[in-house]
């Protein structure tokens, strides 16, 4: 197995472009790791990128942020001006399995494993995130949502890698939240994911919404009707239960030993309003 | 096979050692540093056992390369104590009788530490929503979480 | 909070009731302290398992030869390298099992009979290259159908595991063979006529899944034999002489041929009294002539090593409008796994045992299935027999109108008590522990919005067995002592303080180790909640012996009688009428006239410890319901128990708060899930879901001291009892906040929330 640690993205992607057999992007290995020993997957190549500046850093732009594919959780958390700016996402970054895996585990890797109960992706999709894509082809951004298409099946091409994310600037009155339900405390996969990120005018009504949901189809979604349940409301009562059930009626689960097809369905609607209150509070506040 | 020429520093020493690109940083410590202070429970990152800090920072070890190591500075349990003193940490896990089998021990001591070092004064739940990612299957972390909180106030001097 | 009641009497102790410094503390929180993986030997091997893909299949040939050509492959061995066994049942911690099926699970012989079953293994030069050794090896399997619920396996047409299964203890002896190993049955009085007598009464059926006993470690042993077939093999293991004896009848090799040294282990409960890895690596390390080291994956330890069983339980009891049980029925179903020997015995017997009834009836079944074979865990049966029965009397004390905790103590076990399994009671403490709950300031707490409050009390018996303690008295006057019950948790501590204590000399002049098989005497392994009151018992005979032999010493040097000295406050002293005639002597200068007065000194204490007393737990449980996801959270928790005397009480308190886990665990999170394909889903820590350290609050102890009196200190074995009332703690809660009484474990959220959409619907929910 061939380990190259390149400081460019042009040599990343060469490599990963020009690669014979199975090659896979290092950047926490939380995940890959596991995969490796576990026999699911067998590369015949690593491409550390943590090597690579973009990567590796959180840079104010353009009003918003560009966050580093590879940034650590952790780091994230430490940053002095992004959770104050975003705190759903970095709260979702950091719910990703224990202490120790926020200390490695980054969004492009959790994003990239392709697995629809990725912690940090209904965050960044609702918060309007886009990924700065690079490959063969030169770079192009793509919206969040677009990323994935399957369990473990990503739109991207043979060689192109994700180097950041960015960050919408942020509008007035915004607010926004991730919330997980798991079995315990900590430690599990996602049973259901619900991020959500509103914003009110002057007045305390709901101007736009991007409601996401994870955990609960073949890969996260942005639930647009969600949405629609909220904006032009004051988020009332009323909307709220309309969010609910949009978000209800968008699920297509598995049963799976995680969770149950009726179970996730119902949880969808409860955490989507609970999300959207704190979200909501949030929003008041800024 | 070619292996990596690696060089790290592991508790203030400098080390170097060659490695294959799939062997942990775990299997490195433990089979050819012969450091077996830290443990290896689940080889997937979902017990904390195999805990150590790569430049001040609280991994799991499992889940890291030995190559990733190079350059780095890691901690690991035997780094703890200074000399013949024992850490308050480690005092305290004593005191308490915070451990049982001691299979578990060296992985909470080292991400405690971790803890104390960035947040000197925990409450009882940060404490033990930090250490989630520590499995104890003897103690059900109420002496562990105590020793926590006490070595905290103690090292506050407070 | 960590309280303690009932001090018993004589407690004016020195050392006993104390908390010093484990003395095998300092090792094993600087990393120092060496577990089953921690040791290498030069030259060693890497040895790996292949392991069944399939739940049930016909071991048609298996073809070794490519693996044994491969470069760096030294050896390689099938079920041929192991002696077929008779069958003979042996006791085992407190399970029996049986040599034929042994040899069958270390090593498939006929039939793979789980997913995981052991079926060739390899000792190589690198992992790398013993993993690409399994990949050669060719195993032609007949795949047959599988059954994995126990219900299931019983039906007649199931697909039979053993063709020469024919259920034990039924009359007429069937004709047929099914999976049904046994049938046992316990009965005390009548209780057909006891149901005629009852005012109200309550039945229910019960469904647990089996759980893994989630030591932190897993199974490891390195070995290594010489030329001439002395064997060396270090494990870590509750019993290494159980080990050796296991290893040298599969290999066909006399006993003292093999010494078996326990490492640290790091957690047991009952998974680490049984054999896996150990004798596979013995015959590889003899074939490779090298050491081989192996370790088990975490996914092997989920897929190979024993759970407890998962079981389905009925139980009908029968109360009079004041509260007096007049009848009690019990029906359990426990699979084993794929060979014979669940803990359905000790789960019948423990059943009632906590009350003083005239009618009981308990019927077993002990059901193999194409699981992996069952192994103990704490208290092995019992916390899914007690879980039904205290859930039972939950609800009889709603129905009558009464007060949980004054339905118990109406009915409590005591003293003189006959329990339905045979003995009769000495002093027991089911009454102070029930007391205890009652007046605890937990109990009268006010609960919160969707809070509920459950309370669950429990038995278990423990168990004594051989015991081997060296004690010698060094030439400066320290002394060594060397025990044989590998130390889970605290042991080396408690001996220490019991030695210091008879001694009248301080802790740190006493050393206490664990030997090798080589050292001491037979040692039956840690478990059964046997150490401290056995190794504890045996240390005291051997102090004992030593203060007698050093008085035989000063006796003689003084020129008296031996009954004319005795040993008191820390030294050798003439006694009675003599008195003041010689200054006394410390173990310090009798050591130093050993060797003149006839050698030297040392307590050699081999005995088959016998009084061990059962111990009695009362637990209270608050919990709250999330009522629109059904996730249940334990919010408070107090567990009470009686413990004869704590030796050292944070270690005993430790015991009462890692059983409460555990069985917090069993109760809403863990279980082996299974597909259609009798295939494990859930083989690792992410889905195996134990609890976390904030899924827990603060676990809250009370020690109650009824003193057994068969013991030198009134020791009761405490290691058990405390995982047997949880999961009823649980579950009573959960009935109080939501009215809904759940009946199948684990009480995870998508079944608590489906129960409470369809108790909505009906009106009855509380939440």
């Amino acid at each position: 197995m061939r380990y190259e640690a390149p400081n460019s993205l042009d040599q990343a992607v060469a490599l990963l472009a020009n690669a014979s057999g199975e090659a896979r992007v290092l950047a926490g290995g939380t995940d890959l790791l596991v995969q490796m020993k576990t026999d699911l997957v067998d590369p015949v190549l690593l491409v550390d990128i943590k090597g690579i500046p973009e990567t590796r850093q959180v840079k104010e732009e353009a009003g918003g942020f560009r966050i580093g594919a590879a940034v650590t959780g952790a780091e994230l958390k430490e940053h002095p001006k992004l959770k104050s700016v975003w705190p759903g996402v970095v709260e979702a970054a950091n719910l990703i399995g224990s202490t120790q895996i926020q200390g490695r585990a980054t969004m492009g890797g959790n994003l990239c494993n392709g697995s629809p109960a990725a912690d940090s992706v209904p965050a960044l999709i609702a918060a309007g995130a886009k990924a700065s894509v690079v490959g063969p082809k030169g770079r192009r951004e793509i919206p969040v949502e677009d990323v994935m298409i399957g369990p473990r099946k990503l739109s991207l091409t043979k060689g192109e890698i994700i180097a950041s994310f960015l960050l919408p600037p942020k509008p007035a009155h915004t607010g926004e939240a991730y919330l997980r339900f798991i079995p315990r405390t900590e430690m599990d996969i996602a049973v259901v994911g619900c991020g959500v990120c509103l914003t009110l005018d002057a007045k305390g009504k709901c101007t736009a919404a991007r409601i996401a949901l994870g955990a609960v189809a073949e890969r996260p979604l942005l639930v647009p009707a969600a949405a629609a349940a909220l904006v032009g409301t004051s988020v009332d009562e009323g909307a709220m239960q309309k969010l609910a059930a949009a978000a209800s009626a968008a699920c297509r689960p598995i049963d799976d030993k995680r969770g149950t097809k009726d179970f996730r369905i119902k949880v969808a609607g409860v955490l989507a309003r609970r999300a959207a209150q704190i979200a909501l509070e949030r929003a008041r506040k800024s | 096979m070619t292996k990596h020429h690696v060089t790290a520093t592991v508790n203030g020493d400098e080390v170097e050692f060659l490695c294959e690109t799939q062997e942990t940083l775990l299997d490195v410590l433990r089979d050819q540093l012969g450091l077996t202070g830290t443990k290896e429970g689940c080889s997937t990152g979902d017990c904390g056992a195999c805990s150590v800090t790569v430049d001040g920072r609280l991994v799991c070890s499992c889940l890291m390369l030995g190559i990733e190591a190079n350059g780095k500075s890691i901690g690991t349990i035997e780094g703890m104590a200074s000399g013949e003193e024992l850490h308050p940490l480690q005092r305290k896990f004593l005191e308490h009788a915070a451990l049982q089998c001691g299979v578990c021990t060296p992985g909470f001591l080292v991400a405690a530490k971790a803890l104390l070092d960035r947040q000197p004064n925990p409450s009882e739940t940060e404490v033990r929503y930090w250490l989630a990612g520590n499995l104890c299957r003897c103690t059900g972390y109420d002496k562990i979480v105590r020793a926590v909180l006490d070595a905290a106030t103690e090292m506050r001097g407070a | 909070m960590q309280e303690k009641v009932n001090d018993a009497p004589g407690s004016d102790y020195t050392y006993v009731g104390t908390r010093p410094i484990r003395p095998d503390g300092v090792d094993k929180v600087t990393g120092r302290a060496k577990f089953g993986a921690d040791l290498a030997m030069a030259g060693q091997l890497v040895g790996k398992v292949l392991r069944s893909p399939h739940p049930h299949a016909r071991i048609r040939s298996i073809d070794t030869s490519a693996a044994e050509k491969l470069a760096g492959v030294k050896a390689v061995i099938t079920g041929k390298d192991f002696m077929d066994q008779p069958s003979e049942f042996i006791p085992a911690g407190e399970m029996m099992i049986n040599y034929r099926d042994v040899v069958r699970n270390v090593m498939a012989r006929e039939k793979a009979l789980y997913e995981g079953h052991a079926i060739a293994a390899v000792a190589a030069t690198s992992a790398a290259v013993a993993k690409q050794a399994l990949k050669l090896i060719k195993v032609d399997y007949e795949v047959l159908p599988h059954v994995i619920d126990v219900v299931e396996a019983m039906k007649p047409g199931a697909p039979l595991l053993h063709e020469d299964m024919y259920t034990a203890g039924v009359e007429p002896a069937p004709k047929t063979p099914s999976n049904v190993a046994k049938r046992i049955e316990f009965v005390l009085g009548d209780v057909a006529a006891g149901f005629k007598q009852a005012d109200v009464i309550v039945e229910r059926e019960f469904t647990t899944k089996p759980v893994h006993q989630g030591y932190i470690e897993p199974h490891a042993c390195i070995a290594s034999v010489s030329e001439d077939g002395t064997a060396d093999i270090w494990v870590t293991t509750q019993g290494h002489w159980i080990v050796r004896a296991h290893c040298a009848r599969l290999l066909g090799w006399d006993v003292n041929k093999i010494r078996a040294t326990s490492s640290e282990i790091g957690g047991g409960f009952g998974g680490k009294t049984v054999v896996y890895l150990e004798p596979l690596a013995l015959a590889l390390a003899k074939k490779a002539r090298r050491p081989v080291k192996m370790v088990m994956t975490r996914e092997e330890v989920f897929r190979a090593s024993g759970p407890t069983s998962g079981a389905h339980v009925r139980v009908k009891i029968g109360a009079k409008k004041d509260g007096r049980i007049v009848a009690a029925e019990a029906e359990l179903k426990y699979q084993a796994g794929a060979f014979a020997g669940s803990p359905v015995q000790p789960g019948a017997m423990c059943a009632y045992a906590p009350y003083d009834l005239e009618n009981v009836k308990v019927v077993g079944y002990d059901v193999v299935t194409n699981r992996p074979k069952v192994a103990a865990y704490r208290a092995p049966g019992g916390p899914i027999s007690e879980f039904a029965v205290e859930s039972v009397i939950d609800e009889l004390a709603g129905r009558i109108g009464m007060d949980p905790i004054e339905l118990r103590l109406k009915n409590a076990a005591k003293e003189g008590t006959k329990a339905a399994y045979g003995p009769k009671f000495g002093p027991i403490g089911m009454i102070d522990t029930l007391k205890a709950a009652k007046s605890h300031a937990h109990w009268r707490t006010p609960l919160g919005k969707n809070q509920g409050r459950g309370v669950a009390s429990g038995f278990w018996f423990n168990i004594g067995g051989e015991t081997s303690v060296s004690l010698s008295l060094n030439e400066d006057g320290t002394l060594s002592l060397t025990a044989g019950t590998p130390d889970i948790g605290g042991l080396r501590a408690s001996l220490c303080m019991m030695a210091a204590e008879e001694l009248k000399v301080p802790l740190d002049k006493i050393r206490v180790q664990i030997g090798d098989t080589g050292q001491l005497g037979y040692n039956f392994l840690t478990g059964g909640s046997r150490a401290t009151f056995s190794s504890g018992m045996a240390t005291v005979e051997a102090a004992r012996e030593v203060m007698k032999e050093a008085c035989k010493r000063a006796a003689k040097l003084w020129e008296l009688p031996e009954d004319a000295v005795e040993y008191k406050d820390g030294a050798v002293r003439p006694a009675g009428p003599n008195a003041g005639k010689h200054n006394p002597m410390t173990l310090k200068e009798i050591a130093g006239i050993a060797g003149k007065t006839g050698g030297p000194i040392a307590g050699y204490s081999r005995i088959n410890a016998h009084g061990a007393a059962p111990s009695l737990a009362t637990h209270v449980c608050d919990v709250e319901v999330d009522p629109e996801t059904g996730k249940v959270s334990v919010v408070r928790y107090t567990a009470i128990q009686d413990a004869g005397r704590a030796i050292h009480p944070s270690y005993v308190e430790g015991q009462y708060q890692g059983g409460v886990a555990q069985g917090i665990g069993w109760a809403l999170n863990e279980e082996y899930i299974y597909g259609a394909d009798g295939k494990m889903q859930n083989a690792g820590f992410l889905d195996y879901r134990v609890p976390v350290a904030s899924d827990l609050p603060m676990i809250d102890t009370v020690i109650v001291e009824v003193p057994n009196p068969r013991h030198p200190y009134g020791v009761r074995g405490v290691g058990e009892t405390p995982i047997v009332p949880p999961m009823a703690a649980v579950a009573n809660a959960v009935a109080n906040a939501t009215g809904i009484r759940f009946t199948d474990l684990p009480m995870s959220p998508p079944k608590v929330l489906k129960a409470l959409d369809e108790a909505r619907a009906k009106g009855t929910a509380k939440i």
